[in-house]
């Protein structure tokens, strides 16, 4: 098998650029793209784990964390369309509604 | 895979790992949103077969079915639904980019010298050549060990599409 650090090392700079992703770009749906990516990365080091050790609770746990991600893509949605409707824009900047 | 020679195991991965990184870092820089959705499922396939080079067959089933036919066809289908054209014009990036991108990489460097460091504990382990029959030891610890997070997944599932619903829904229609 191929070294486990490899892996790892994949993980991470997926982590990294979703990280980016979050922190720098203005449109919702993008921010909420590089979510997915973050969640995926966490993925690949739960199965290469499983792998390393031979069992499949690794997967199973990977499988909960997609059932996740599925879940925080539809609230995520619905609540881009919503607002959407309400405020007219995607960019994160401009819902400053909160804002004092 | 677990029997097939390590140099084509290591052509695998690196192709498809490359694939990712390069997918995903063309979706975080695209200014169209849907290039950036075709990009992420191009790292979500690329991620899968990382899963069967990883003898996980199970999982890259579920991640090609679930992740790319499910989530990406609910992001392409809001995309469609907002007007982005306004927002494809403006600026993509917003005022604090050189510092949140700086911070990400010295968490990122953190993090990689953390297991280049110490990365030797993560191999000390020796892996099987090859795990057996993997849809069924999956399900066997799905239905057998991990019975009640199963149920609370499903409860959790149908929660976020009534919330999704009634987010998604006109007010007072």
């Amino acid at each position: 098998m191929i070294p486990v650090t490899h892996y790892i090392f994949l993980s991470l700079a997926l982590l990294t650029i979703g990280v980016i992703g979050v922190l720098t770009r203005r449109n919702v749906i993008v921010i909420l793209m590089s979510i997915e990516l973050i969640l995926n990365a966490v993925n690949i080091n739960l199965v290469a784990f499983s792998r390393m050790f031979g069992q499949v609770h690794g997967q199973v746990f990977a499988i909960f964390i997609i059932t996740d991600a599925a879940a925080e893509a539809a609230v995520g949605l619905g609540i881009i369309i919503a607002l959407f409707r309400n405020r007219e824009t995607v960019l994160a900047d401009e819902m400053d509604i909160l804002k004092w | 895979m677990g029997t097939a020679p390590i140099a084509l195991q290591y052509g695998f991965f690196y192709f498809f790992a490359g694939l990712a990184i390069l997918c995903a870092i063309l979706m975080v820089c695209g200014r169209n949103v849907v290039h950036s959705a075709i990009f992420l499922i191009g790292s979500l396939l690329a991620t899968a077969g990382i899963y069967l080079q990883l003898t996980a067959e199970f999982l890259f089933i579920v991640q090609v079915i679930l992740y790319v036919g499910g989530i990406m066809v609910l992001f392409v289908f809001v995309i469609m639904l907002v007007n982005l054209d306004v927002a494809s014009r403006q600026r993509q990036f917003n005022k604090q980019v050189w510092l949140a991108v700086l911070l990400t990489i010295v968490l990122g460097g953190e993090l990689g010298l953390m297991t280049h460091v110490d990365g030797s504990i993560f191999n000390s382990v020796n892996a099987p050549q090859a795990l057996p029959a993997n849809t069924n030891e999956v399900a066997t610890a799905l239905f057998q060990t991990y019975m009640l997070p199963f149920e609370i997944a499903s409860i959790m599932l149908l929660v976020a599409m009534v919330g999704a619903v009634l987010m998604a829904k006109r007010r007072g229609a």
